[in-house]
């Protein structure tokens, strides 16, 4: 198949695809987010701790809790969905593997964000049960 | 091993391997940084797991209570609260590297032991508070 190819169509695409510093980037943005929201979930989490499911129920109809807990989950998946694939991609070196558990650590983070952001806006919304 | 290699060719140390490191403060706060992120990973599942508890109703949300209330889960939700604290301090100092920021060793030692230390102080606080406050 290559030897069809002109000495330029096989240069194509080898060199940098100018990506290299987009999850460098996204890893450290999503990090200054969570310090604030990481902070601000501990202290909701103290705060939860104390009642039942009514309490629960009632903090998360607030507007302003039901936004910055959204984000939390949302920013945390996609923060921790770059850290385990860099994890996976210094310690796994089988091809198949590798590609495996990249896929497996996508689609966690994928569903913590939406069973996380989806449960939240139910609550809020509704405030029953399903 | 030796009779197969010749005379010279002794295995070489690769590059990041654990075994072959002196230890020390900040290859400790490396590692520990990669572990409370593993933490946190299995945290914000658990996360996940109680809005998701919360809105399937007042049975389901027990259930979840009931769990994370156990001895398993209260030393799960300490773990976490450490993992939190030293990941968000240790984080804080990988901002700092990024912007070129830190390298002296003298300092890394430094903020080594600060990311540390902040870690279990502001444990112990939560947990204190939460005792105090009837939470646990």
């Amino acid at each position: 198949m290559a030897g069809y190819r002109t000495p330029l169509g096989r240069a194509r695409g080898l060199g940098s695809a100018k990506h290299g510093v987009g999850h460098f980037i996204a890893q450290r943005v999503s990090a200054v987010a969570l310090i604030f929201l990481v902070l601000w979930g501990v202290d909701s989490t103290l705060y939860l701790s104390h009642g039942g499911y009514e309490e629960a129920l009632g903090w998360l109809r607030s507007p302003w809790h039901a936004i910055l807990a959204a984000l939390l989950i949302a920013v945390a998946s996609f923060h921790m969905n770059i850290g385990m694939r860099v994890i996976i991609e210094d310690y796994i070196h089988r091809a198949p593997t590798k590609a495996a558990l990249l896929i497996l650590n996508l689609f966690v983070a994928v569903l913590v964000a939406a069973a996380g952001v989806f449960s939240i806006l139910k609550v809020a919304f509704s405030g029953g049960a399903f | 091993m030796s009779d197969a290699k010749g005379a010279g060719q002794r295995a070489r140390p690769l590059s990041p391997h654990l075994q072959v490191w002196r230890w020390h403060l900040t290859l400790a706060c490396s590692i520990l940084h990669r572990a409370t992120g593993v933490m946190l990973y299995l945290g914000a599942i658990v996360g996940a797991v109680w809005a998701f508890s919360l809105a399937s109703g007042p049975d389901a949300y027990g259930d979840f209570l009931i769990i994370i209330g156990s001895i398993i889960g209260k030393l799960f939700l300490f773990g976490l609260t450490f993992s939190a604290f030293y990941h968000l301090a240790n984080g804080i100092r990988h901002l700092a590297w990024d912007m070129g920021e830190g390298f002296e060793p003298k300092t890394a030692d430094t903020t080594a032991a600060a990311a540390l230390a902040f870690g279990a102080a502001a444990t112990i606080a939560v947990w204190v508070i939460a005792a105090l406050t009837g939470g646990l």
